[in-house]
């Protein structure tokens, strides 16, 4: 009789998970780095940790459908003598042309316009399709200034200094050449088909003190009349948002790290940065700090999903927020009708993120002419209408709840928080409890 | 972040009008700059005097008795010029260190902002024309000079993070940009004995010039050093008792322009600050090379 | 540029007397929004800036074949995003001058700062002095002629134009270069990653013979230059190019 010993179960490591090995197999077999879009995809702290608490007896709520309950932003009232009024507080993010197909500029434009919001440019210029169809448009400078030019410059409604984007403040970018596609390649001055490196610091200035001057330089272009943002990624959110307002910015956009349509490396998408959650109340304690709050607006992004996250950035101080992944899915992206064209990509529906390659089924991150037809603009753009005002409906019906006539009435005592992380970064109690981990720095 | 000046005399004719060049120069640069500005005077030293610079937050309470309590206890005749919240005091060379050991033990809420031979240092918080103003800097003579207006960038606006940061007899340094690796280096600095009074970076450069210098460097040969060490972006102007110094960071991206003429060596972050000098029209103008020590001396 | 030049002189009734702006009185608001209300060129063809004294962002935007004379040193920015405009510094220039420009001329008589000419997509950056750091950095098909020596990481990532420097060249000339077309005639300190020396062709001499006569450099050749080019190793990424990253 033989005797076997007992087998023990195989084990997988928690450290060399599964997609750890295989991204190890990957860097060994091809010699570079993984490159991808979609911001980071690891669980950190969010606005699913925060819940409002709602209106019973001590609070009064708004009857819904029927009290008031306004949604209007105005962006850019420090010293632009056109400021932009939009109709709901979710504006669309910067995404490049030449990153997304003519058609899908098309699209957010329409949807944007129809829901009364704006959409903005992105790294390569602005194109007939964007402005023609984007009733509000923000005109991006970034430090490659691909498709710069002062004629769009002056048909712009707001322009947007880039400093720093969610996915990755401090690092540049690169479009991989086999999407530098004739139309992309002659509006960023390249060759066809080679890679194209986007700068990380802008060209001709370098730190506050000479954005002041920038900005300088581009309100007398523009006769001090748009609005000039300034985009910064979830570094150092308290001195960037202080540092802004110093150099002049009307408006301060802050991307947290889960934002991002652009591609970058992998290891810089999911290890630099700050989870939006984190970004916000630091950025509203600078504002505060500088008697700015309110006076120069706040738009976050990073991460927003439906009208709860919206309610939850402005419950925390924000003025509006900023949408671009769930833009992008809404127009089509990662939809399950692709889904066996994602396979043969080795990957599936939901999970495609290598929206730099140029091979996207859906005809959104892609200059492939027949790709890209699958995109109908009129019928996507109407989707993304849906959605803005869906997720508008959402964040009123919160504040109503809260007994809110305006969602900027919304505040932090609205919230309380599920987790204590979630409840130290968003400097809310934990619920059930009086307790804000860390209250001293807020 | 901020804009730097700096003015060296070669003309001694020029001497009386030090302190009113040195602060049209820098309000020219006052939007580079809002929260904060400061100036080191270096003027001639008397010999076996030296000079003492101390920031009070109450000066009506701390210095009308200062002179004479300090001149009993280190046993010698003391001067003290009161000028706003700042006050120079003024020591037997032989008793300068005995004094500033007492000075906290007098008055703790007085700060020392700096001491030496020559030198005399004034910063607030505040725009350049309203610090230049308070302390009478315009009607200061002096043989060369520095000035600093801060825009903030990660430690707090306050008296004591306005530049320039002096940190060793004679020696102040003002800085444009922003150093990456100061937190270690401020370790390493407090474990060889430097003290520290704030939390910028700023004043992490001053101190490590000072080590250097107080192990026995030269000032070119301590900002040789500090190319090797120190990480980040930057522009300094470094002030001693005979001259001034200027280097910028191995990109040098921070702004910087030079002028020079028979009577006189500028610095400053922009030439607006420049545009005023006598003579300016006729000047040598350039810009400072990269990881490239450039050093003046009487 | 003279003065003297006919600039678009059309055959209606112009006011030919230079529209004179004095900085130390008129703030700079007033001279950028003048200029940029400039129905057509030949309306209000000359201008004059005064007392600059380092003034940021002067003659910015403007988009009319005008001709601006500014007398003195100009700080940031200026002549930036110049389309189709002639102006000149008679003085020297701080950082960034004539960025991003389209179209036009500008020509500085004295010393250029760092990023003279940055981005630019068009048109002739003439220095008649040096320039400083980062020269022609991601230039897009601008034109810059220096008459003297311009500083490190010139051109750094230049798309397309060309850049022509009579002196001699900083450190890390052309890093990362794209398309744009260098030639240095005097020594270069050293080249940045891709940049590699050049054969000069007849072609290339009779381009840099026009553009050296665009720029009214008439005591130099062609021949004296060495051209400098892109190599285009790091055109598609290759992990044995890493150093170079």
């Amino acid at each position: 009789m033989t005797y076997h010993n007992p087998p023990t179960t195989p084990r997988r490591s928690a450290t060399f998970d599964e997609y750890t090995l295989s991204e190890i197999r990957r860097a060994a077999a091809t010699g570079i780095y993984d490159i991808r879009g979609a911001g980071a995809k690891r669980k950190v702290p969010h606005f699913d940790d925060l819940l409002f608490l709602g209106a019973s007896i001590s609070r009064y709520a708004l009857e819904g459908y029927r009290e008031r309950c306004d949604t209007n932003v105005v962006l850019g009232s420090r010293f632009a003598k056109k400021p932009i009024e939009l109709k709901i507080p979710i504006t669309v993010a910067g995404m490049s042309f030449g990153s997304l197909s003519g058609p899908a500029k098309e699209s957010l434009g329409r949807g944007a316009t129809i829901a009364g919001t704006s959409t903005t440019t992105g790294d390569g210029g602005m194109t007939e399709e964007e402005r023609g169809h984007s009733q509000t448009l923000v005109y991006q400078v970034l430090p490659s200034r691909y498709g710069m030019n002062p004629r769009d410059l002056r048909r712009a409604d707001a322009i947007e200094m880039v400093v720093g984007q969610g996915a990755k403040p401090g690092g540049g970018g690169m479009l991989l050449g086999q999407k530098i596609s004739d139309r992309v390649a002659q509006m960023r001055t390249l060759p066809k088909g080679i890679d194209q490196r986007s700068a990380c610091r802008h060209p001709d200035w370098t730190g506050p003190d000479d954005l002041e001057v920038k900005i300088l330089e581009i309100r007398e272009i523009t006769d001090w009349e748009k609005p000039i943002y300034v985009k910064i990624g979830g570094a150092r959110p308290y001195y960037d948002t202080a540092l802004a307002v110093k150099a002049g910015a009307d408006v301060v956009v802050l991307d947290g790290m889960q934002g991002g349509t652009a591609a970058t490396q992998e290891v810089f998408i999911e290890n630099v940065g700050q989870p939006t959650l984190a970004c916000i109340r630091p950025a509203v304690r600078a504002l505060q700090d500088l008697g700015m709050h309110r006076k120069v607006q706040l738009i976050v992004s990073g991460g927003i999903r439906n009208g709860a996250d919206v309610a939850k950035a402005l419950a925390l101080g924000a003025d509006a927020v900023a949408i671009g992944t769930a833009a992008l899915v809404a127009i089509g992206d990662n939809d399950p009708r692709w889904e066996a064209e994602y396979q043969k990509l080795g990957t599936i529906a939901g999970a495609y993120d290598d929206w730099h390659e140029g091979k996207d089924p859906a005809g959104i991150t892609t200059q492939d002419p027949e790709l890209m037809k699958r995109v109908d603009p009129i019928a996507a753009g109407r989707r993304l209408a849906n959605y803005l005002k869906v997720m508008t409906l959402e964040a009123q019906t919160i504040a109503r709840a809260c007994g809110k006539n305006h969602v900027h009435n919304l505040e932090p005592e609205d919230l309380c928080a599920l987790t204590i992380e979630a409840a130290a970064m968003a400097g809310v109690p934990l619920a059930g409890t009086d307790w804000v981990p860390g209250k001293k720095t807020f | 972040m901020c804009g730097i000046v700096g003015l060296f005399l070669k003309d001694k004719a020029l001497e009386p009008q030090l302190g009113a060049l040195l602060s049209q120069m820098l309000v020219k640069l006052t939007e580079r700059g809002p929260d904060s500005a400061g100036i080191a005077i270096y003027g001639s030293a008397e010999p076996g005097r030296a000079k003492i610079t101390v920031q009070s937050p109450s000066p009506s309470r701390d210095f009308p008795k200062l002179g004479s309590e300090l001149g009993e206890k280190i046993g010698a005749l003391v001067t003290v010029t009161v000028k706003s919240t700042h006050a120079v005091i003024d020591v037997p060379e032989a008793k300068a260190q005995e004094a500033r050991e007492a000075i906290p033990e007098l008055r703790p809420d007085a700060r020392v902002m700096g001491a030496g031979e020559s030198v005399e240092i004034y910063k607030e918080v505040g725009l350049p024309k309203d610090v230049v103003q308070r302390f009478g800097i315009e009607k200061m003579s002096g043989r060369h000079g520095i000035g600093h207006t801060r825009m903030a960038t990660e430690s707090a606006v306050t008296t004591l993070g306005a530049h320039p940061f002096s940190t060793g007899p004679d020696q102040c340094l003002v800085h444009n940009g922003s150093l990456s690796n100061h937190n270690n280096l401020r370790r390493e600095l407090k474990r060889e004995g430097m003290k520290f009074e704030t939390e910028n970076d700023t004043e992490v450069a001053a101190a490590y010039l000072s080590s250097k210098i107080a192990q026995g460097q030269g000032l070119g040969e301590a900002l040789e050093s500090g190319l090797r060490d120190l990480d980040g972006f930057y522009t300094f102007v470094v002030g001693t008792k005979d001259g001034f110094a200027v280097v910028r960071d191995p990109i040098a991206c921070k702004p910087a322009v030079m002028a020079e003429t028979d009577q006189y060596v500028a610095f400053g972050s922009e030439y607006s600050a420049l545009a005023n000098l006598p003579g300016i029209e006729n000047a040598k103008v350039w810009e400072p090379e990269p990881s490239t020590v450039y050093v003046w001396e009487h | 540029m003279n003065l003297s030049t006919p600039v678009a002189v059309q055959s209606r009734e112009v006011n030919y007397a230079p529209r004179v702006f004095d900085l130390s009185e008129t703030p700079l608001r007033e001279l950028n929004q003048a200029l940029h209300n400039v129905g057509e060129a030949g309306d209000e063809p000359a201008w004059e800036v005064l007392n600059p004294k380092g003034s940021h962002a002067v003659a910015v935007g403007v988009d009319k074949a005008v001709a601006v004379n500014v007398r003195g040193s100009v700080g940031y920015y200026c002549a930036g995003m110049n389309d189709g405009a002639t102006i000149t510094v008679h003085g020297s220039a701080g950082p960034g001058v004539a960025e991003n420009m389209m179209s036009g001329t500008v020509v500085v008589k004295g010393n250029a700062s760092q990023y003279a000419g940055a981005t630019g997509r068009g048109g002739l950056l003439v220095i008649e002095g040096d320039a400083s750091s980062r020269c022609g950095i991601s230039m897009k098909g601008i034109d810059i002629v220096v008459r003297g020596n311009v500083g490190h990481m010139s051109a750094f990532m230049g798309q397309s134009g060309s850049l022509v420097v009579l002196g001699d060249a900083g450190d890390a000339l052309g890093d990362s270069l794209y398309e744009a077309k260098l030639y240095v005639r005097g020594s270069v300190k050293s080249l940045g990653a891709d940049c590699i020396k050049k054969k000069m062709h007849p072609k290339h001499i009779e381009r840099l013979r026009r553009l050296l006569e665009r720029a009214g450099i008439t005591d130099v050749k062609p021949e004296e230059f060495t051209r400098y080019g892109s190599a285009r190793t790091l055109y598609n990424f290759n992990i044995d190019n890493a150093d170079a990253y």
